[in-house]
């Protein structure tokens, strides 16, 4: 019986360790991948991309982990000799930061309405946000762009910034984790005589932190990698952030793509690693469609 | 005691506070969402921004007749059908596999996590070293003999981006089951081993059941990333890939550009209507199945 446990037991480890390697591999790629010189990356995958620089082109695409020789080659020329992938990196920062902070701000202040206060109409405008929340992208594309004309911040950065501070995305989830909050605690403070504003910063939020930094952490991410809202809403290319760009020099300079997808990566590594722990437990908290 | 004597007084300040609250994000969500989307119906009802003529169903009928748009929506159809499912069927398998004891579990977690860290330009710029015609995947088939295959240019297309959309999407979903399956009462489970219930009997009976909450939660956390995929889908092959890739998104923005925006509104207003009588049967299936477990 013992015996049997122990053999499914590793068979089950083996099928995880498939399954590690398979989500690794294109996150260990992209890194190693960074710091092959630029003459190794034409001959490893030259025949897809057909850069037309000249030198050594494998015949067959050479799929490899372990660069020939290390060098920051790539690093160098991306960062330090033009200084164009600063901007974008800079214009993805002036886009990302302020909407996390103000959907977030916006949303817990809501997402506390939506709690404390419950009926008929008050459940239909969530519901109405759960729809608002699901629409693809390209449903909202029009409105968007019809908004950002009258008002006249077409080109400019607010009108990515405006609409995204108010997607209801992390009012839906904030609203699922604060409704979890025992009502007691409400009702205590709200005995030793707080007021609303009161209730919701000191005991409300404090309860929530986990639930506000993984919600942070997924509108980050979201953002970070937006395409769609920028080619639509800035036609200025000096004013696209990172994540366009990146993915409009992929043909060009692979080695140069490599490495400033690193680059890209580390920001989200870091509160990835930072607050994973907070990231699952506010995934796992969101469990159910309504609250 | 309050309460009741000043009901109204009460109820008004109630409100006063909700809205107080509520007001920032409503407001916001006025101006950029709903005001534009009532602009939106009304343009799928005229015939031009220019003449202002209602037409009623004309350009609902343009739609449903243009091949483009039916080639679009039953691709779309058929990706979602397809992607959804196996989303939920793997993600589950995870977590029950993390359920064992088995060393390296939290890494794992995190293993499975980290596609959602990786910049969408360079899941693509992989994908292409992966999947195009003299790409590794060949390379790796042509040691059996298989012959060249131009990936993303065939009637496999779809099921790259699908590998593409489950290596994105599983880890998240993973989490969310893996949560659930936490919340199952320990003692049933247990009854269960002591009644000598087989593995199958108890993932069937019991397992799925407490599961049906979050099954419908994935469901629809997993339609709204089968609709994003939609930008790597676009940065692998452009406005007009091979065929089967060919999505409403890929639809809209095409219309998009050329400034269609009857036919535009249009096909948003159908896909609206559409996601909001699917979001209405799910949560009805919740409250159903909710009932289920309770009782």
């Amino acid at each position: 019986m013992k015996k049997k446990h122990y053999f499914s037991r590793g068979a089950i480890f083996l099928l995880c360790l498939v399954f590690a390697v398979l989500f690794l591999l294109p996150t260990v790629l992209t890194i190693t991948n960074s710091f092959m010189s630029e003459s190794e990356i034409v001959s490893n995958y030259g025949m897809i991309f057909s850069t037309t620089t000249g030198g050594y082109v494998s015949r067959h695409v050479n799929l490899k982990f372990i660069p020939d020789k290390v060098t920051l080659e790539q690093y160098l020329s991306g960062l330090i000799k033009s200084p164009e992938y600063l901007i974008k990196f800079w214009n993805s920062v002036a886009l990302v930061v302020p909407i996390v902070i103000l959907q977030v701000a916006i949303a817990s202040v809501a997402a506390y309405s939506f709690t404390r206060w419950r009926s008929k109409l008050r459940d239909a405008i969530f519901f109405f946000y759960v729809i608002l929340m699901l629409m693809p992208y390209q449903v909202t594309l029009v409105p968007n762009y019809l908004v950002s004309d009258w008002l006249g911040i077409l080109n400019t950065r607010w009108s990515i910034i405006l609409p995204g501070m108010f997607a209801p995305f992390s009012v839906f989830l904030l609203t699922k984790f604060m409704r979890r909050i025992p009502y007691a605690l409400i009702e205590a403070a709200k005995v030793d005589g707080a007021d609303e504003w009161q209730i919701f910063t000191r005991v409300c939020l404090p309860q929530c932190r986990a639930a506000l930094y993984s919600i942070a952490l997924l509108v980050f991410i979201d953002y970070w990698n937006m395409v769609e809202q920028p080619l639509v809403l800035l036609k200025d290319a000096d004013s696209q952030p990172l994540s366009v760009f990146l993915s409009s020099i992929n043909s060009g300079e692979i080695g140069l793509a490599f490495a400033m997808a690193t680059v890209y990566m580390v920001p989200c590594l870091l509160l990835f690693l930072h607050g994973e722990e907070y990231l699952v437990e506010g995934i796992a908290n969101s469990g159910s469609v309504k609250g | 005691m309050k309460k009741k004597r000043h009901p109204i007084k009460h109820r008004l300040k109630d409100f006063g506070l909700s809205l107080c609250f509520l007001s920032p994000s409503l407001l916001g969500v006025g101006v950029f969402f709903i005001v534009p989307f009532a602009v939106v119906v009304y343009y799928s009802l005229i015939d031009g921004v220019a003449s202002r003529h209602f037409v009623l169903l004309d350009n609902f009928k343009r739609l449903f007749a243009n091949s483009a748009f039916r080639l679009a929506a039953r691709n779309t159809l058929h990706f979602s059908l397809l992607a959804v499912p196996l989303a939920m069927a793997l993600a589950l398998l995870l977590a029950l596999l993390l359920e064992a004891r088995i060393p390296l579990k939290s890494q794992f977690r995190t293993f499975f996590l980290s596609p959602m860290m990786v910049p969408v330009a360079s899941v693509v710029l992989i994908w292409q070293v992966l999947f195009n015609a003299n790409g590794t995947v060949n390379e790796l088939l042509a040691v059996f003999g298989v012959r060249a295959v131009d990936w993303l240019q065939s009637d496999y297309s779809q099921i790259v981006v699908l590998l593409l959309f489950l290596w994105k999407n599983l880890g998240y979903n993973m989490i969310l089951f893996m949560s659930g399956l936490a919340n199952i009462p320990r003692e049933l489970l247990e009854v269960a081993d002591v009644e000598g219930a087989s593995e199958w009997y108890k993932f069937f009976a019991i397992k799925l059941r407490y599961l049906s909450p979050t099954v419908l939660f994935v469901t629809i956390l997993s339609l709204i990333n089968s609709f994003k995929i939609f930008r790597e889908v676009y940065l692998l092959s452009g406005a007009y890939p091979y065929e089967t890739l060919y999505t409403l998104q890929h639809f809209m923005n095409n219309t998009f550009e050329s400034l269609d925006y009857q036919k535009l509104s249009a096909a948003a207003v159908v896909m609206a209507a559409v996601m909001v009588v699917l979001i209405a049967l799910l949560f009805k299936a919740e409250d159903w199945f909710g009932k289920d477990v309770e009782g």
